[in-house]
C-alpha cells in the first residue's frame, strides 16, 4: 500500500514537471544562433552537401570521436566476458537446421546489404546516412548471414584488425587537419572538390569510409561474440 | 495534413506494442513487440524528415538488438534446462 502511494507520489511529481515544460516547449520559428551560422557558413566552409555530415565529422568531430571510442570500449567489455574457451566451439552441437528459404535467401541478399552499407558511408557527405548508419547496416548483413549459417564462425583476427586501424587513421587524419590546417578533424586539408561531387567535402568522405569500417567491426565483433556462446555447452 | 493522420496512427501504434512489450508475459512476444516499436519508430523519423536517425533506428533498434536480445533470452533457456 505504502509502495503505490509512493509510486503515485514520484508519477505526479513527474507530471508536474512535464506540464511546467509543455507551455514553452512549442517548435522554434527560426534556427537558433548556432545553426544558423552552420547553414549560412557550413556549404562554404566545409564543402558537405549533407549538413548533418557537415556537423557530425567537422564541427562536432570531437564528439563523433569520443561516442566511437564509446563503442569501441562497449565491444571491447562484450569481447571480454563473453569469450569462450576454444574447446567449447569446436565441439559438435546440434543447432536447429535453418530453412532452405533462408539459407538460400541469405546467399543472394547479404552481399547486397554489405553493399548498401558501403554505398551508404562512402555518400555520407551527399546523401543522408554516414559512417554510424552504413557501419550499422553492414552489421546487420553479418547478422543475416549468422542466421542463415549458425555454425559459422567469424574470424575475430580480421575484425579486430580493421577496428584498430581504422580507429587509428581516423585520429591520424584527425592530427593531419590539425597540422596542415585549422585545427583538429579540420577536413579542408585535401583539395575540397566540386560541391555535390563524390570527390568533394575534402577530407569528410576519408574519414567516413574509417568511421564506418570501424563502427562495422565493432558491431560485427558484439553480434560474433553473442553468436559464439550458443555453440557450447549443449 | 495526411503525414499528421500517419504520424499520430504510428505513435498510438508504439505505445500500444510498448505496453504489449512490458506486460505480455512471453518473453518472445516481448521482444518482438520491442522490436516493431523500434521498427515503426524508425517510419516515424523519417516522416518527420530526419533520415538519419531512421536508419540508425532500423538497423540497431529493430535490427540489431532484437538478434541479440533472441541470443541471450536462447542462452537463458539453456541455462535454465541446465540446472533444472
Amino acid at each position: 500500500m505504502l509502495k503505490k502511494i509512493f509510486t503515485a507520489a514520484v508519477l505526479g511529481v513527474f507530471a508536474l514537471i512535464l506540464v511546467n515544460t509543455y507551455g514553452f516547449m512549442g517548435p522554434d520559428q527560426q534556427l537558433n544562433e548556432v545553426a544558423t551560422r552552420y547553414a549560412e557558413k557550413g556549404p562554404e566552409e566545409v564543402g558537405a552537401a549533407n549538413l548533418v555530415t557537415a556537423v557530425i565529422v567537422t564541427y562536432r568531430g570531437l564528439d563523433t570521436l569520443g561516442e566511437v571510442t564509446i563503442l569501441f570500449l562497449t565491444a571491447s567489455i562484450i569481447g571480454f566476458f563473453l569469450k569462450t574457451k576454444k574447446e567449447d566451439i569446436q565441439t559438435p552441437v546440434n543447432i536447429r537446421k535453418t530453412s532452405e528459404i533462408l539459407e538460400t535467401a541469405s546467399k543472394i541478399i547479404t552481399p547486397m546489404i554489405f553493399l548498401l552499407g558501403v554505398y551508404v558511408f562512402i555518400n555520407g557527405h551527399l546523401t543522408p546516412g554516414g559512417g554510424f548508419q552504413g557501419g550499422a547496416i553492414v552489421a546487420s548483413g553479418l547478422v543475416l548471414m549468422l542466421l542463415a549459417n549458425p555454425l559459422k564462425t567469424v574470424n575475430h583476427k580480421i575484425i579486430t584488425v580493421v577496428e584498430s586501424l581504422s580507429g587509428f587513421f581516423f585520429v591520424v587524419l584527425g592530427v593531419m587537419g590539425l597540422l596542415l590546417a585549422g585545427g583538429f578533424l579540420d577536413n579542408t586539408f585535401i583539395a575540397p572538390g566540386r560541391f555535390g561531387t563524390l570527390f568533394s567535402a575534402g577530407a569528410i568522405p576519408v574519414i567516413y569510409i574509417f568511421i564506418g569500417l570501424k563502427v562495422g567491426s565493432e558491431l560485427s565483433g558484439i553480434v560474433s561474440n553473442m553468436q559464439e556462446t550458443q555453440k557450447e555447452e549443449i | 495534413m495526411i503525414i499528421k493522420i500517419i504520424a499520430l496512427i504510428l505513435a498510438l501504434a508504439i505505445l500500444l506494442m510498448a505496453i504489449i512489450a512490458v506486460y505480455n508475459k512471453k518473453l518472445v512476444v516481448a521482444i518482438v513487440a520491442a522490436g516493431v516499436v523500434s521498427l515503426f519508430a524508425s517510419v516515424l523519423y523519417l516522416l518527420l524528415s530526419a533520415p538519419d536517425v531512421a536508419m540508425t533506428e532500423a538497423a540497431i533498434g529493430s535490427g540489431l538488438s532484437t538478434v541479440i536480445f533472441f541470443y541471450v533470452l536462447n542462452k537463458i533457456r539453456k541455462n535454465r534446462k541446465d540446472h533444472a
